[in-house]
């Protein structure tokens, strides 16, 4: 943006920079007191970071469902929390029915493997029904139309998980997989003082994994490369035989499935499923969304980490009570869009794009 | 049997009538031009060929089968293909993305590879720069590419709109040549260009649009002898 010379505009500017500098000066000041007074040792924060680092691949996965979206329809699917939600709900009967019958002992692998194909599944349709009912009749509305029917699309989708399967909490059963002795979804391990848990590592390669895989798709494949022409132009995407309604689903398709994958590997360590536990992660992936730059695919990946990393980091480095995580993760947003409103890799996108 | 065969066609943007009844038709392996001044619906037409704007009345029919109403991809497959008013290349997809994506409802591996290397005999410079993304291209070279792109089609009918826009003199006369090599090698062209001058030197006949309307047709020499087109597009008498 360009400097305006009118007063008004400068003291503002004079007093958001204030304001920044302030914050920047009580986190270097926190930090400092923190390390130099010694509280915590490194094992502290290698848990922390360790917990971060799955979570934040969490965050990621669903972020790109948000930035997937939006890059092709600049269009927040605030619903998208819902279909994480829904294809983990959906995927717990799954699982909750192999522990009964004892196939997720006998089986694990198996087992967890079918569960996410489950909430993959689960996640997939939900999406494509959300776009095919609600916002494929919307394309040409103004913005904004789209954006409540999705607000209340994802009210819809919490009550009717609501009134199908009640208020009560369900819980992913206790998963044991042990590879070279150690059980790698269930293990706690006390390395040095210091307790491990290696479904985290699970959690993180998964997540890493299946970026990569996105990441191919989007840059290597055919549809990956229509997909981007779709998102650059749709009329010349058009013109050159590309369905863009087949891309539009494709790309629903796409950031669901990652969503439903999500859902499953956070209930191995969060366990706990409800109708509404779809909120606040939808609200931190889609924060790191635009950390990152909304419609930026390395952008969300990028800003999942972050999130994740600062958020189980941030309140021990900062001296805060760890309660305090969410205030920091949207206190970040909040700066984001403050400070650098197009995100970390914004300024790629926006030079690309011109 | 006309190759394109356009049928009174009038198309609207809300309320505003861009076309009231265009008709007109080219044959086969030839280059006919459509020229008219900014508005008069010269792009409305193309876009209207390809299925980006759907007419209200008239018909479209390529080699005899009707196409209006079709969607616009589904244009494609049909065989008319379309470099647009700008060049609209992909900016963030490279060179060789971008001529992929003009092929993108062929299956013949062998054939898309041989065309591709057509399009950088035709245009050397976007050989070298098969690498490159789009957007960093110079506005020639841009041109060069949406040629070449909707050139990957293989298109029975190539439609090509102001590719002479914004290129310097010696740029325009060097699209216009690889234009004609490309008909020459069997590509029947509907050219829309402001540039009446190289237009009607290169088309064997032209229209001439005004305000929705044919107002006048013939060979290109007739067009060019009419005085209101000497005055009004030729900038003479
Ligand atoms: N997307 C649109 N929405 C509304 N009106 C449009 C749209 N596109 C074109 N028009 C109108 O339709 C008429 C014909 O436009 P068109 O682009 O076909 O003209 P043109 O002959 O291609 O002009 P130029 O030489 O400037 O490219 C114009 O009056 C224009 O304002
Ligand atoms: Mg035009």
């Amino acid at each position: 943006m360009r400097r305006r010379l009118s007063g008004p505009v400068d003291v503002t500017q004079l007093v958001v920079s204030g304001i920044g500098l302030v914050i920047l000066l009580f986190v270097v000041y926190r930090l400092v007191a923190t390390l130099m007074g010694g509280t915590y040792g490194v094992s502290t924060y290698a848990s922390q970071a360790i917990f971060g680092l799955a979570q934040g691949g969490i965050y990621a996965l669903i972020a790109l469902g948000y930035t997937l979206v939006y890059g092709i329809l600049f269009m927040i699917n605030f619903a998208h929390g819902e279909i994480f939600m829904g294809g983990t709900y959906i995927a717990y009967f799954v699982i909750a029915a192999f522990d009964r019958s004892g196939f997720l002992e006998s089986n694990p692998l198996l087992a967890i493997v079918a569960t996410v194909a489950t909430a993959m599944t689960a996640s997939v349709i939900l999406a494509l029904g959300l776009e095919r009912i609600a916002y494929r009749p919307l394309r040409r509305a103004p913005r904004l139309v789209p954006l409540i029917t999705a607000i209340g699309a994802s009210l819809f989708l919490q009550y009717a998980f609501r009134g199908l399967f009640g208020t009560g909490v369900k819980v992913y059963p206790d998963t044991h997989l042990h590879v070279a002795g150690i059980d790698i979804l269930g293990g706690r391990y006390d390395i040095g003082g210091m307790v491990v848990r290696p479904i985290y590592f699970v959690v993180f390669l998964m997540a890493v994994t299946l970026m990569l895989a996105l990441w191919i798709l989007v840059q290597k494949t055919k549809m990956g490369k229509a997909m981007r022409a779709v998102a650059e132009d749709k009329d010349t995407a058009a013109l050159m035989g590309i369905d863009v309604d087949r891309v539009v689903v494709l790309t629903f398709a796409l950031g669901a499935a990652l969503a439903g994958a999500a859902g499953v590997m956070f209930a191995l360590y969060n366990k706990q499923v409800t109708h509404t536990m779809g909120f606040i992660p939808g609200i931190k992936a889609f924060t790191a969304a635009v950390l990152g730059g909304i419609g930026n695919v390395p952008g969300a990946m990028l800003g999942g980490f972050f999130l994740g990393l600062a958020e189980s980091t941030f309140p021990t480095l900062l001296g805060l009570d760890s309660q305090l995580k969410d205030v920091i993760a949207f206190g970040l947003l909040v700066l984001v869009l403050i400070f650098r409103p197009t995100g970390i890799l914004g300024e790629v996108l926006s030079r690309k794009r011109a | 049997m006309a190759t394109l065969e356009v049928q009174g066609i009038h198309s609207f943007y809300g309320n505003i009538e861009a076309l009231k009844g265009v008709s007109l038709c080219v044959n086969d392996g030839e280059i006919v031009t459509l020229i008219g001044a900014n508005g008069a619906g010269k792009s409305t037409t193309l876009n209207t060929i390809c299925g980006l704007v759907r007419p209200r009345q008239g018909t479209i029919s390529l080699d005899g089968e009707v196409i209006s109403g079709l969607p616009a991809h589904q244009v494609v497959a049909r065989g008319v293909s379309q470099a647009p008013e700008g060049r609209r290349i992909f900016s963030r997809l490279r060179v060789f993305d971008n001529l992929e994506m003009g092929a993108f409802l062929r299956k013949d591996k062998d054939g898309i590879a041989s065309d591709m290397e057509r399009v950088f005999e035709l245009f050397p410079r976007l050989g070298e720069r098969r690498d490159q993304v789009g957007g960093t291209l110079s506005g020639g070279e841009q041109q060069m590419l949406a040629i070449g792109r909707a050139l990957m089609a293989r298109p029975r009918i190539l439609l090509l709109d102001e590719p002479s826009m914004g290129l310097a003199p010696l740029l325009v006369q060097e699209i216009f040549s690889i234009v004609q090599i490309i008909n020459a090698e069997g590509t029947t062209i509907l050219l829309v260009e402001q540039n009446a001058h190289m237009a009607l030197s290169v088309a064997s006949r032209a229209y001439v649009l005004q305000s929705g309307s044919v107002v006048l047709e013939g060979t290109s020499a007739e067009v060019a002898g009419n005085p209101e087109v000497k005055r009004a597009y030729l900038g003479e008498g």
